[in-house]
């Protein structure tokens, strides 16, 4: 996701105008973004007046922000109990052969970033796998290849 | 103490700027107007107005638009919904309401008709041209879509008669379901912000938390701390500091728990209006002077919650705006700004004071306490955190009065919770009992039993800080007390079951890495004692345990459980625990006889074709990712043990069971 510093600049403007997070500020950059770029962490440092490592210290602590740019699409698998119980290793485990990456990793052409979430609340559906903001649920290792084909697909046609 | 009729004096002496009559103008109920009220008795009028237009029996489909039901295209049903009777001509208009989520999740997506309350289940796109000709223009029923009893075989057509919901006592979950949670005016409609008109009109802050006192509503998030004397030590710490706020915690991050999320999701109003009657009771100073000490709420909220967040933001927007929630809020001079934060992934800001740190905009680690956030919280000031589930019944129980409010219960455990039953179980999805209910009843009755008619082994209650509760218990009594006492706890509400084919030792393991990696690493015992843990765990697992690994998994337990800072790392060793108390056998055949009784652990299972059974179909053989199965067409597969992963895939994809794990 291409962005500019005057984009990250609103979006920081924005947030000391509303509701004044740090944290809220990441996470708009980390949406637009996909990633924290370096100079966000540093932009975010000064607009809040905040020491660059406490920004820093945020940007690695929490699970939603990432320091590398992350792929066209992301995989989340949901490694939550319920998912768990259903069998959510096995849908990881097909990922990771299929993708060739281990979980938390992008691949080299940057189209897929793998990843597990802890739990997105939607047990009843599980195993869960939520393709770039898309919920399949039940999903099994045979629903996998048809889903990877299916944005295989989609990265084919220019949007 | 009955339902709160509130007279038309106590409102307070200040001229009414908005015209009564300007409310009443509004000449459709559904439109989406929402007026500005600057009094009690304005609120009165439109609640008066909203209530008589509202009528549950017109018709009307309902369609569950909860994040479980999106996931299984309730999106689209609603769109071909809407798109479908835009091109009929029926003799009466139905209405399409889009609602929260009434639980059944099983079955979704829901779909509801009203005024009979058919309810059909599994309901796609492609059902509703079919739905809207036979049933809403011809009254016919659509057999293939109601639900049928599992064990009986017999149709039941209407939502009141499932046998799901027969048990369950829906007090908070009541308008989930019913009414349009993105709409204020369905909520207000059915009696919603009554309790907080009554509450400014009539209650002093002393009644108000003399009455949650009295109905023994007990913390939802899991400790069970009584809620009344929570407020009340936070309000002798406001009244000392002159201010002080006011937290919702809704970073539901207990894997398999999802009923904070519903709640908000369906019905948003109920836990805003709690969170205002606590701001009220706490946070009144002086009410001639009108001096408020809590002006300010924050709603902490996971990000992994889109739906929920969204429809939260909207229900605070509306309440804004009809001077619910800000300024002068119905003319009684109360300031309060309900404020969202977002989680940002990290499970251990569910613990209060990592919690605080975080809506500091600082890294989520959790401090000693006390100071508890009552006298020391939120920027140093006194604070009052509740659980979602908590603020929702604090609106209820001013409506029913705290006695009727606490003759639902058992015990010191009162009123009603909320559990998401997942798992190995046939109907998933998020059911309100009383409490007292015993578990078999939640696990036969309401949850359908165990699928395919395999066997209960446990209901893991509370998470990774829970523990399970074996089948030999399974009439234990559902309340705080009686949970403790076998070693599990209440916990927010995630009750996950596990059946014959899960392994216990598995189970732990899986809590314990998933403590191990959300541990935020502050303090030593739990930074490395759940790594030890966890590693330990692992070995077992993998084959390779040695005699003396369950008492060194005791010993760690109690040194994590007594040295660590705050309560994940304390309660981090509970599901190790309590697989040991009662699954001791099954550390014991990991250990000593290298062998996984449920077939789950990698290490000690291998998989092998079943030759009588294997026509050669070749399935397994194309499906196996690692080219571990060779065989040809009508010939017995081998499986190479040397190349198998134990992925299961070749088990999963047999048509003929051919497929053995030993």
């Amino acid at each position: 996701m291409p962005y500019s510093i005057s984009e990250i600049n609103d979006i920081l403007r924005a947030e000391l105008l509303g509701e004044g997070s740090l944290i809220g500020a990441l996470e708009a950059i980390q949406e637009r973004c996909h990633y924290l770029p370096a100079e966000a962490l540093i932009l975010a440092s000064e607009a809040f007046r905040v020491p660059l490592a406490q920004v820093y210290a945020v940007a690695t602590f929490y699970n939603a922000f990432s320091l590398k740019p992350k792929g066209k699409h992301c995989l989340h698998v949901c490694m939550g109990t319920a998912c768990h119980v259903r069998g959510s290793p096995q849908v990881l485990d097909r990922l990771e052969t299929r993708l060739g990456i281990q979980a938390g990793e992008t691949t080299s052409d940057r189209m897929f970033t793998l990843e597990t979430v802890n739990c997105l609340g939607a047990c009843a559906l599980g195993p869960i796998v939520v393709a770039d903001e898309t919920y399949s649920g039940a999903m099994t290792a045979q629903k996998i290849d048809k889903l990877l084909k299916n944005l295989e697909h989609a990265k084919e046609t220019p949007r | 103490m009955s339902t709160p009729q509130l007279p038309t004096t106590a409102s307070p002496p200040e001229a009414q700027t908005f015209p009564n009559n300007d409310i009443l103008d509004v000449d459709k109920p559904e439109s989406d107007f929402v007026p500005s009220l600057t009094s009690i008795d304005d609120f009165m009028v439109w609640q008066d107005h909203l209530a008589e237009s509202w009528e549950e029996n017109k018709p009307c489909v309902r369609v569950c638009d909860g994040a479980g039901c999106r996931a299984l295209g309730s999106q689209q049903v609603l769109e071909k919904l809407r798109a479908e009777l835009a091109v009929t001509r029926l003799s009466v208009p139905v209405q399409i309401v889009g609602t929260g989520c009434p639980g059944f999740c099983e079955y979704g997506p829901l779909l509801t008709i009203y005024p009979e309350r058919v309810s059909y289940q599994r309901v796609k796109p492609t059902d509703i041209p079919e739905i809207v000709r036979r049933t809403l223009a011809g009254g016919e029923l659509i057999e293939r879509l109601v639900y049928h009893d599992p064990q009986t075989g017999a149709q039941i057509h209407t939502e009141p008669n499932l046998p799901f919901y027969k048990k369950q006592k829906r007090l908070l979950l009541n308008l989930n379901g019913r009414i349009d949670p993105k709409r204020i005016q369905d909520y207000i409609a059915l009696g919603g912000y009554s309790s907080l008109a009554h509450a400014l009109a009539e209650l002093t802050p002393e009644q108000i938390i003399g009455e949650i006192k009295a109905s023994g509503l007990r913390g939802r998030g899991g400790a069970g701390f009584s809620t009344g004397i929570k407020w009340e030590l936070c309000r002798k710490n406001v009244l000392k500091t002159g201010s002080g706020f006011v937290i919702c915690n809704a970073d539901e991050g207990d894997p398999g728990a999802f009923m904070d999320r519903s709640v908000i999701e369906g019905n948003p109003h109920s836990v805003i209006e709690g969170i205002l009657i606590g701001a009220y009771a706490i946070g009144l100073l002086d009410r001639s002077s009108r001096k408020w000490g809590i002006q300010d709420g924050y709603v902490y909220i996971r990000a992994e919650y889109p739906l929920a967040v969204e429809n939260l933001r909207q229900a605070i927007k509306q309440a804004e705006q009809a001077g619910l929630l800000g300024q002068n809020i119905l003319g009684t001079g109360m300031n309060f700004k309900l404020h969202v934060r977002l989680g940002a992934g990290a499970f251990v800001c569910g613990e209060e004071t990592a919690l605080m740190a975080s809506v500091e905009g600082r890294v989520g680690e959790p401090r000693p306490r006390p100071p508890y956030p009552a006298e020391r919280g939120l920027f140093d000031l006194p604070t009052n955190i509740n659980n979602v589930e908590t603020w929702a019944n604090i609106p209820l129980i001013l409506h029913l009065g705290s006695q009727a409010y606490a003759s639902t219960g058992i015990g010191r455990s009162t009123g009603t919770k909320i559990f998401s039953l997942v798992g190995k179980i046939n109907n998933t999805g998020l059911v309100e009992v009383p409490m007292g209910i015993t578990l078999r009843e939640i696990i036969v009755d309401i949850g359908g039993g165990i699928p395919l008619g395999k066997k209960f082994k446990a209901a893991q209650l509370g998470g990774p800080s829970g523990g399970c509760i074996p089948a030999e218990h399974m009439d234990v009594s559902i309340d705080y007390e009686s949970l403790t006492a076998l070693g599990a706890i209440m916990g927010s509400g995630g009750m996950v079951v596990a059946d014959e084919d899960t392994c216990m030792v598995d189970f732990a393991r899986y809590f314990m890495s998933f403590i191990q990696q959300e541990s935020c690493g502050k303090c030593v015992p739990c930074r490395i004692g759940t790594k030890a843990m966890l590693a330990t765990l692992e070995r077992i697992c993998a084959g390779q345990g040695n005699p003396a690994d369950i008492d060194y998994l005791l010993e760690l337990a109690e040194t994590i459980n007594t040295s660590s800072l705050c309560g994940l790392g304390q309660t981090a060793p509970n599901p190790a625990l309590s697989t040991i108390r009662y699954f001791r056998d099954e550390y014991e055949a990991h250990i000593f006889e290298k062998r996984c009784p449920a077939h789950v652990c990698k290490g000690l299972i291998t998989y092998s074709v079943i030759p009588e059974l294997c026509p050669g179909c070749m399935v397994c053989l194309r499906n196996c990712p690692t080219g571990a199965i060779t065989g040809a067409k009508k010939q017995v597969h081998w499986i190479n043990p040397e190349l198998c992963t134990r992925c299961g895939m070749c088990k999963s994809v047999c048509n003929f069971a051919a497929i053995a794990v030993n």
